[in-house]
């Protein structure tokens, strides 16, 4: 086994935070996403002219950068709104944005908007023929979504979530630039201490790439399984 | 209206943030921030626990205030931002008092000074007072902290500055061959590059720099936010009264072999 | 106007700002200026590495297609910021590097930085240009067989020219992806364009002035990327479009 100099375990605890500011910011991400497609195709304009704006903003603008606004600037900007609640209402309380919570919120954020352009287009792509079908069933809207637009929308979207998942778990690295202790930042830590940075950086490259590998037999089965009844001959 | 308060602190509970207290008060917990490592005022023992001249001086000043502290760790870029955003309610951690600085904080009084120096390697013939023949060399500084300001007001034009996170990020590149200088806090460059002893292959060029004030300013000193004058002055009294018991001298020497008391 | 006289109207406008000093304004010129540096010379090597790569990538022989694919699967698998740490301490601690020829490009912090970002975009672009390739239209091909064509000449003559068209969309993402991905270039030390707004925010402690300026100087140079590629795109489509008259 290789000597880690006493850094195996806390480089283990910093793969599980990376892995759980992953999920977190991933699951967010498909909310923000879903929300965001929905408005681009509704009809309101001003619901189209907000996601319309944050996706072109989020796309015209680096992670880390915005990683740094939120993390540095969104205390500031909170607080601003708890001193409102304070001297309007007598409200006291204190939000704190630490580097767990600003990471994870912008990384979401950053992926939201990638997720809606995957949404979209996934949604578009469902049958017209389809949506007939579900509603001359007599079907009310709330059910032609869950039976029949969500899951067959899902069948097209699939391609596009894995693949922004892959690039979702790298961009976590980001977090260990605004003091988060994930594997990243604790190899760094360590190949400062230690002078040996293939030591602690090439078992930190080899837990992402499992990572990628273990998801990637995950969208496989899941492809499988929204691909039911389709392409299969 | 208490309706409407319900319903705002419990959308803002959801956000899964944390509500705390908003400021110290009476009886309540002082949060204070520091910077580790910042050896020898700051750092963890090898077993976590967090020790160091700073860290006994404030335990001291909060005893001799009768008042209940507790310790919050942040990096130096964000530690102003921290105080007033009310991650925390002091700063005790080398902050050096500067007119800049006092725009924004309230300070007590200081209780250390120490020169910064400029470290080169040994076998380098570098002549810091000859401005000419610094041309071209690289000199490596901790972001944002008062000799960044003096190389960046001073020496931008002369020497390649590289700014890092943590002095001992310096320390890391300097050791790495990557900078013919670094400039840092007397006792920080002391106990990082031990550049005393004598097989270092590290030396100490030029004197100590205290000059100009402006930059950097009157010794270190505790920061509080601006409002918060009753516990600045708490802080205060303290402070004379450890000064003068011996407590202080008591840590002093225990961290250092010379004098940086003010 | 000289260049003095627009400097002194620049200041002028920029008294009572503590922020935005000619100073600082200065810095993030410096920073614009590291940052397309940067971006431009990775993405070129990195560009004049893919072709060949990508060409390799769908050899027949087993050894080069996989061990291309190795390299590709890596550099794409892991985050850029560990190549860019391997790269900027990795070879600082080789031991008796200080003494060769190779320290004056490990000691400045642009090289490693390049090394990362070229090899990392190469991975990228080597994929890219492989999936282009490989969706070459039959026809293409068997009317370059039956015009004699030599494999080479295929390659350079045929393939090639229809599989840049192909690929210049996703290309352009790249580039963009490759210019957001340079902001972790301040972490080494490196005053990019991130790295002044850094500097200004430490200095001033005033995140949101520091950080939305320079945000707004990517998003200008995303947009400006973005919509050079389009027109490129516009372009290069009529010209290679199949004669139909």
């Amino acid at each position: 086994m290789i000597d880690l100099h006493g850094y195996g375990p806390r480089l283990f605890e910093g793969a599980l935070l990376t892995f759980e500011v992953a999920v977190l910011s991933v699951i967010l991400a498909l909310l923000l996403g879903l929300v965001t497609a929905t408005a681009k195709l509704s009809r309101s304009r001003l619901l189209h002219a907000f996601a319309t704006l944050y996706t072109t903003v989020i796309r015209g603008v680096p992670d880390l950068v915005l990683m740094l606004l939120l993390f540095y600037g969104g205390q500031i900007g909170i607080n601003a709104f708890t001193d409102w609640l304070y001297d309007a209402f007598g409200i006291d309380i204190f939000i704190n944005i630490n580097a767990f919570v600003a990471g994870t919120i912008t990384i979401g954020i950053i992926f939201g908007a990638y997720m809606a352009e995957t949404f979209r287009g996934a949604f578009l792509a469902v049958d017209e023929g389809q949506l007939e079908a579900a509603r001359a069933y007599g079907m009310n809207s709330w059910k032609i979504f869950k039976r029949v637009h969500f899951p067959q929308m899902m069948r097209h979207a699939l391609p596009g979530l894995g693949n922004n998942w892959m690039v979702l778990l790298k961009t976590t690295a980001l977090v260990s630039i605004i003091g988060l202790a994930d594997m990243v930042k604790i190899a760094d830590e360590a190949t400062k201490a230690e002078h040996a940075p293939f030591l602690f950086m090439l078992p930190v490259a080899v837990g992402y790439l499992a990572i990628a590998s273990v998801s990637e037999l995950f969208f496989k089965w899941l492809t499988k399984r929204y691909n039911v009844g389709f392409g299969e001959t | 209206m208490k309706k409407t308060i319900h319903i705002l602190s419990a959308v803002l509970a959801c956000t899964t943030l944390l509500p705390q207290a908003a400021s110290a008060r009476e009886g309540e917990n002082v949060r204070i921030a520091v910077d580790v490592p910042y050896t020898p005022f700051e750092y963890r023992t090898a077993d976590g626990k967090l020790t160091g001249f700073e860290i006994e001086l404030g335990d001291a000043l909060c005893a001799e205030a009768k008042l209940k502290c507790s310790w919050v760790e942040q990096s130096w870029d964000g530690i102003i931002p921290g105080l007033l955003a009310r991650k925390y309610d002091a700063i005790l951690s080398s902050m050096s008092i500067t007119p800049e600085r006092e725009k924004q904080v309230l300070f007590s009084e200081p209780y250390y000074l120490t020169p910064s120096i400029w470290v080169a390697r040994k076998d380098s013939a570098i002549d810091i007072d000859d401005k000419a023949s610094l041309k071209g060399l690289t000199v490596g500084v901790q972001r944002g902290d008062i000799r960044d300001n003096y190389l960046s007001e001073f020496y931008a034009d002369t020497l390649t500055i590289r700014r890092y996170a943590t002095a001992e990020d310096v320390a890391t590149d300097f050791e790495a061959g990557r900078l013919d200088l670094a400039m840092m806090d007397y006792p920080v460059a002391l106990e990082t590059l031990n550049f005393l002893s004598p097989d270092s292959p590290y030396q100490q060029v030029g004197p100590g720099i205290r000059e100009p004030e402006r930059i950097f300013g009157k010794g270190a000193a505790v920061a509080f936010r601006k409002r918060d004058k009753e516990l600045a002055e708490k802080f205060n009294q303290a402070l004379e009264t450890v000064k003068q018991d011996g407590t202080y001298d008591r840590l002093m020497k225990k961290y250092f072999d010379y004098d940086i008391k003010i | 106007m000289s260049v003095e006289q627009l400097l002194q109207t620049i200041a002028g406008y920029l008294n009572g700002n503590d922020i935005f000093t000619v100073n600082t304004l200065g810095m993030y010129w410096d920073g614009f200026v590291n940052t397309v540096q940067l971006v431009f010379i990775s993405l070129l090597i990195g560009l004049a590495l893919a072709v060949p790569l990508a060409i390799g990538r769908g050899s027949p022989l087993k050894l080069v297609s996989k061990s291309i694919w190795l390299y590709t699967y890596i550099f794409r698998g892991t985050p850029l910021l560990i190549q860019l740490y391997l790269a900027y301490y990795g070879f600082a601690f080789v031991p008796g590097i200080q003494d060769s020829w190779l320290w004056f490009f490990v000691q400045d912090p642009l090289y490693p930085a390049l090394f990362a970002f070229t090899l990392n975009t190469a991975a990228y672009t080597t994929e890219i240009f492989h999936g282009a390739i490989k969706s070459t239209a039959k026809g293409e091909i068997e009317a370059a067989r039956a015009f004699g064509m030599s494999k080479a000449m295929m390659m350079r003559r045929i393939i090639l020219p229809s599989a840049f068209r192909r690929a210049l969309p996703a290309y352009g993402n790249e580039v963009i992806f490759m210019l957001h991905a340079s902001a972790i270039a301040s972490v080494v030390t490196i005053m990019d364009l991130t790295g002044a707004a850094y500097y200004v925010y430490s200095r001033f402690y005033a995140p949101f002035p520091a950080f939305i300026f320079v945000a707004f100087i990517y998003m200008a140079l995303s947009f400006s990327i973005q919509g050079f590629f389009r027109h490129l795109e516009k372009r290069l489509l009529v010209h290679l479009k199949p004669n139909n008259r």
